[in-house]
């Protein structure tokens, strides 16, 4: 059995698989919309591999991490747009 | 600063060959961007058929500068910044999808093919999730395939390529071999077929689809489509690397393998991956006895290049208002007449955001023919930190 981490998306919390990534929590906690860009528009992940940085977000504080990137940590606070 | 024999720039199919090859003699440090090595297709140890257990492999982390004549790497990671000192380096950096701009092609839950199956691996639920499937190449078989196993409703894959080069390339019997046939039973394969817009709220809610003189809205949750690979050439050119010899060579102590010296696939990568962790090893003879098996690949790969070419419609799908540049917000209407790269850099900031251009280049090469040139470091965005602390090592 793999193991849970619960980290807090707009301070709500959410249960995912420990291999999960910041960008799959995001998306298993309800939310489509990531980032707005320099424009206001709604955007979300689109590579899943780290090059586009759409999916980039506020991870504990540090600005700009690629979720899709980054595995989720127990305790760990995420704050979309 | 750490110092290595061979430094193998990304672990996925061909620097993980490399790595392996190089041998248990020499010093192997592998630096890889993804949080588990295996790159986008094996994407965690555990899928790769061999280990590399002489090479220390070092994950999360990002090269964001390099300077060939002192053989470093600048590379950052979650704890800061550091200098690697290389004898050789093999660049394996792969590829990433290429994207074609579309109206709505911005909107959330809209994903790379290879980018939506990234987001299933890493735990992504798509059970009961209606997922159109659309662009170009074989990939979109294995994804289809795959999000269906995983629960997915699959409409339509729709195939930009003619049924005749489709059909020539032999996608019935590639897909019958990797028993992909059985399971995308029920799937509607379309071919000549595309997708024009992408329409929705702030997610994608329908799609637009073109077939002929055709076209009809398909509701979805997802859209994953992507046109084909790109090479990850950023290091390779900041190194001003240029075409590999026949040992995978390409300028003195710096070797390319895999996708990074054109597309070729898995197999492809595999053997170029062996031949340059062999040769940066000095092991030119075990090189040598894997030439033949790099030519039938190089085949494949040509093959699939031919079948796969893209329309010249889709170049016409972007209106004045679709977005060409995601980090910048940049309008194919602004961009109509700037009339290169360089121009449009300097009066739109084209490809001047946080992606470096990685999305947008390839993008405005299909579009416009424009060619991105001259690549500066960092290579990625890095922290101003990284900087200062590589300025107090030296």
């Amino acid at each position: 059995m793999s193991e849970t981490v619960r980290i807090f998306v707009d301070g709500e919390a959410v249960s995912v698989p420990e291999t999960a990534t910041v960008a799959v929590a995001v998306m298993i906690a309800g939310r489509s919309v990531f980032r707005r860009s320099v424009s206001g528009e709604p955007r979300g992940p689109l590579c899943g591999m780290g090059t586009c940085l759409e999916c980039r977000l506020a991870v504990d504080g540090e600005l700009h991490v690629r979720s899709c990137q980054t595995l989720c940590r127990e305790g760990m606070r995420v704050v979309t747009a | 600063m750490i110092g290595a024999d061979i430094v193998v720039a990304g672990a996925g199919p061909a620097g993980i060959a490399a790595a392996f090859r190089a041998g248990t003699s020499k010093k192997v440090v592998v630096i890889d961007d993804n949080p588990l090595a295996g790159g986008q297709i094996w994407r965690g140890m555990a899928r790769t058929p061999w280990t590399a257990p002489n090479a220390l492999f070092r994950q999360n982390t990002r090269i964001v500068s390099a300077d060939g004549k002192n053989r470093t790497l600048l590379v950052e990671n979650q704890n800061g910044a550091e200098e690697i000192r290389y004898g050789k380096l093999v660049i394996a950096t792969g590829a990433r999808e290429l994207f074609l701009p579309f109206p709505g092609w911005t909107l959330p839950n809209i994903f790379g093919a290879g980018g939506i199956q990234a987001l299933v691996k890493c735990g992504l639920p798509v059970k009961g999730k209606r997922i159109v499937v659309a662009g170009t190449g074989p990939l979109l078989l294995a994804v289809a395939s795959y999000l269906k196993k995983q629960g997915a409703l699959v409409p339509i894959i729709a195939e930009q390529a003619p049924f005749r080069k489709v059909f020539r390339f032999g996608i019935r019997k590639a897909a019958e071999a990797s028993a992909l046939f059985l399971s995308l039973a029920g799937v509607r394969y379309a071919t000549s077929c595309w997708v024009e817009a992408a329409e929705g709220d702030d997610q994608v809610r329908r799609v637009r689809l073109r077939h002929g003189q055709t076209t009809w809205n398909q509701e979805c949750d997802y859209l994953a489509i992507g046109y084909g690979l790109c090479p990850n050439a950023e290091l390779a050119s900041l190194l001003g690397c240029g075409p590999v010899d026949e040992f995978q060579q390409t300028c003195p102590d710096i070797y390319c393998a895999g996708e990074v010296t054109g597309i070729g696939g898995v197999d492809l990568s595999i053997a170029e991956g062996q031949i340059a962790g062999y040769a940066a090893s000095g092991q030119m003879e075990a090189a040598r006895k894997l030439f033949p098996l790099r030519r039938r690949a190089q085949k494949f790969a040509s093959a699939l290049n031919k079948a796969f070419a893209l329309r010249p419609e889709l170049r016409a799908l972007p209106n004045a208002n679709t977005v060409v540049c995601r980090c910048e917000d940049v309008t194919s209407g602004s961009l109509q007449s700037a009339g290169s790269w360089r121009a449009a850099k300097l009066h739109t900031r084209l490809g001047m955001g946080p992606c470096q251009g990685r999305v947008c280049g390839p993008a405005a090469q299909f579009l416009f023919g424009w060619q991105a040139e001259s690549v500066r470091p960092p290579i990625f965005p890095a922290r101003i930190a990284s900087f200062l602390e590589e300025g107090t090592t030296k």
